[in-house]
């Protein structure tokens, strides 16, 4: 059913049938809801790439640091603090390009920790992630205070032309700069992994370290160099947190986000595009949710019933999804097989 | 305390001995305590306090009285529970984040069981709510337990993602269908338990302290003197070899994480029986994850839960104590709790520090990678 092929066969190109047949449906139905009122239509795929835009960043830092062969279950805490300190940024700076950096900083920095626990401390991976999602909590609960204001956030950047494109235009092309951002980091994750010499490696210590370090990569090295690169796209996405999306901090405001993400890396089989499909979904149910919670009274006879939902059930769509892509999904997705494991040279 | 500690059993191995790798075997988690209070100290100097009178209000404050002492015990019990269930899940080699929704979703249903049920007499009240409770936990614990047993699916995730759900729909129920309904009443709640529902005293000692006793007991007679327990353990180290000797890695990591869920609801359940008399949305949040700490500081060992519960209780007890008196925040100790795990979970710094040489069977074993 799905191709599972991992080698390429140069002579044959395989054509994806599923994913063509899930894209098709997909566009027409965006075609009859847009027909039927543009507005909604148009609101819910905005919102969807919004909303997925912190989780496909989550996922990316996910995929660096994992196809090396660190697992980073500490995504969620790394997010949590690079939102804080990159609005802690604006607030002293009052400038965002330098409050973004701040952030990216930041989030590389916990990378550096992470690395260091697990790889030169021989901490268990998934310890030192949950370390670092409580020291997050700590971190920020101790040193955040209410009643900060900053000189706002980023707001969108449309592009003249391809804006006016219907449907699209407004959903791609009239966006925040770190949404953009997302998108072409998805591409960058991609030709990084599969096109250069620093993927290849990347995914050879993460598959068989030893045999990668007979031919002379430096193993340790280079892990730390990609977790703290997947620690640098967490704290993007905790940036477009405080950043673009709320404009200011508040306790715990990842939400699960950084798990989510996990998730999508799984369901997307650690690759970039597929991460992105699945960060998607997750951002159309994000989006629908709060596009309901809005849409309340509006909402046609024949979906009066939805606006009948307590919002703590709608509320709870997301993570329901995200188990049952889990369960749906890790069975059959293989990961890196070096993971969770420190490499130590003989 | 102390005559818990000394009943820590190591078996097979004569008591002189056993006092001396009980003191080892301490060292790192005291060390951990230490240096964790000493970078307290640093971050409270750096935010304009002074660190002694910050400490001793937070000591006075958790054993200063006796109704301090009360307020420790208090937070230390249901504590106690969640870091049992967090070690026996480690055990097997699982993490189980989850603590936090089996244990509300315990604490709920034992309220609603207190509070929907009148005119029982206390000695059936007391134990169906807790049962009710503990059954709740264990069945939200049986969901991870089964997805991981027969999908792979990590239980990190999931049980992260069930804690949400949980949130929601504890959120829910005490705000709607379960609403406390009295006059006046705007917050959600559910309404207040019956007498007969509430745990009682014995003493000056909380009952719900003395089950937390019991429960240990129990636990540390599971894992160490029941063929369940040996499963578990071996699951836990080597699930490949537990496969080849014929043991069921699947129903071992499913009734892993429903005892575990059950300890963690019979935890939420003591919690509203014996505290807050009525579930409240809100109030035992963040339980889940100290009880991690606890775990790792007990070095997942049934009876070190004890000493360690205590102290996290204690921090807990005194923050408010500490923000009176030198204006502390109380989240400095959500901070010093995470450098406690941080020096737990990577010993080798104190190993580096202290120049102390590693033992065998110190490390905590975890099923690396994605279990698939």
């Amino acid at each position: 059913m799905q191709a599972t092929g991992t080698l390429a066969r140069p002579t044959r190109v395989r054509i994806p049938w599923v994913g063509v047949t899930v894209g098709v449906v997909i566009i027409g139905l965006i075609l009859i809801a847009y027909v039927w009122d543009a507005r909604i239509t148009t609101a819910v795929l905005t919102a969807t790439l919004r909303q997925s835009t912190p989780i496909i960043l989550g996922a990316l830092a996910g995929i660096m640091c994992e196809r090396s062969g660190i697992i980073n279950i500490g995504i969620e805490g790394m997010m949590l603090i690079a939102a804080f300190m990159g609005f802690m940024f604006n607030v002293w700076t009052g400038n965002l390009f330098l409050a973004v950096t701040g952030a990216i900083l930041i989030g590389g920095f916990v990378g550096l920790l992470h690395a260091a626990m697990s790889i030169s401390l021989k901490v268990d991976q998934i310890i030192s992630g949950t370390v670092i999602n409580i020291m997050a909590v700590g971190f920020t609960g101790y040193f955040y205070q209410q009643g900060l204001t900053t000189e706002g956030k980023l707001t969108s950047i449309r592009i003249p032309l391809l804006a006016d494109i219907p449907i699209i235009g407004p959903v791609f092309f009239d966006n925040p700069p770190i949404t953009y951002a997302a998108l072409g980091l998805v591409i960058g994750v991609h030709v990084l992994l599969y096109h250069t010499r620093w993927g290849l490696r990347t995914r050879a210590i993460g598959e068989h370290p030893g045999a990668a370090d007979t031919v002379g990569i430096r193993v340790n090295p280079m892990r730390y160099a990609n977790v703290i690169i997947g620690g640098m796209l967490a704290g993007l996405a905790g940036g477009f947190l405080t950043l673009e999306a709320v404009g200011t901090f508040e306790r715990g405001m990842t939400n699960g986000r950084g798990f989510v993400s996990l998730a999508v890396m799984i369901f997307g089989k650690w690759t970039p595009f597929g991460a992105w499909g699945g960060a998607l979904l997750f951002g159309f149910a994000n989006g629908l949710q709060t596009q309901i919670q809005f849409l309340q009274n509006q909402l046609p006879d024949w979906l009066a019933w939805v606006g009948q939902i307590p919002t703590q059930f709608i509320g709870m769509l997301p993570y329901v999804l995200t188990i049952v892509v889990l369960a749906g999904f890790v069975g059959r997705a293989r990961p890196p097989a070096a993971i969770g494991k420190t490499y130590e040279k003989e | 305390m102390a005559q818990a500690q000394a009943q820590v059993p190591s078996p097979g191995s004569r008591p002189l001995n056993t006092l001396f790798s009980l003191a080892r075997s301490m060292l790192i988690p005291v060390m951990a305590v230490v240096f964790a209070l000493l970078i307290g100290a640093i971050i409270i100097v750096l935010s304009g306090a002074n660190p002694l009178s910050a400490y001793s209000a937070l000591f006075n404050g958790s054993f200063g009285d006796a109704r301090a002492l009360n307020r420790t015990i208090e937070r230390a019990t249901p504590l106690i529970f969640g870091g049992l269930a967090v070690s026996f899940a480690f055990k097997a080699g699982l993490l189980n984040i989850g603590a936090q929704g089996q244990l509300i979703f315990g604490a709920i249903l034992a309220g609603y069981i207190g509070f929907a049920l009148t005119g029982l007499p206390a000695i059936v009240h007391i134990p169906l709510a807790l049962l009710i409770g503990g059954l709740m936990g264990a069945l939200w614990g049986s969901i991870p337990g089964v997805l991981k047993a027969y999908t792979g699916a990590h239980e990190v995730i999931t049980t992260i993602m069930l804690n949400y759900v949980a949130f929601n729909i504890t959120d829910y129920l005490s705000n709607g269908p379960w609403k406390d309904d009295t006059p006046g009443n705007v917050v959600a709640r559910t309404p207040a338990i019956a007498e007969s529902a509430a745990l009682p005293s014995l003493g000056p000692v909380p009952l719900g302290f003395v089950l937390a006793l019991v429960a240990v007991l129990i636990v540390w007679w599971l894992i160490w003197r029941m063929t369940f327990g040996f499963e578990l353990r071996t699951v836990g180290q080597n699930p490949n070899a537990a496969h080849y000797a014929g043991m069921s890695v699947r129903m071992v990591t499913v009734l892993a994480l429903v005892i575990s869920g059950a300890l963690a609801g019979l935890g939420g359940a003591v919690e509203t029986l014996g505290v807050n008399g009525r579930f409240q949305p809100g109030f035992n949040v963040g339980l889940g994850f100290t009880a991690i700490t606890v775990a790792l500081l007990a070095r997942t060992s049934p009876f070190g839960v004890i000493p360690a519960a205590l102290l996290i209780g204690a921090m807990q007890a005194g923050t408010s104590r500490m923000q009176f008196d030198s204006g502390v925040a109380p989240e400095i100790i959500e901070l010093v709790q995470a450098l406690i795990l941080f020096f737990v979970a990577a010993d080798v710094v104190i190993r580096w520090i202290l120049r102390i040489r590693a033992s065998e069977g110190d490390k905590v074993t975890l099923s690396s990678g994605w279990g698939s």
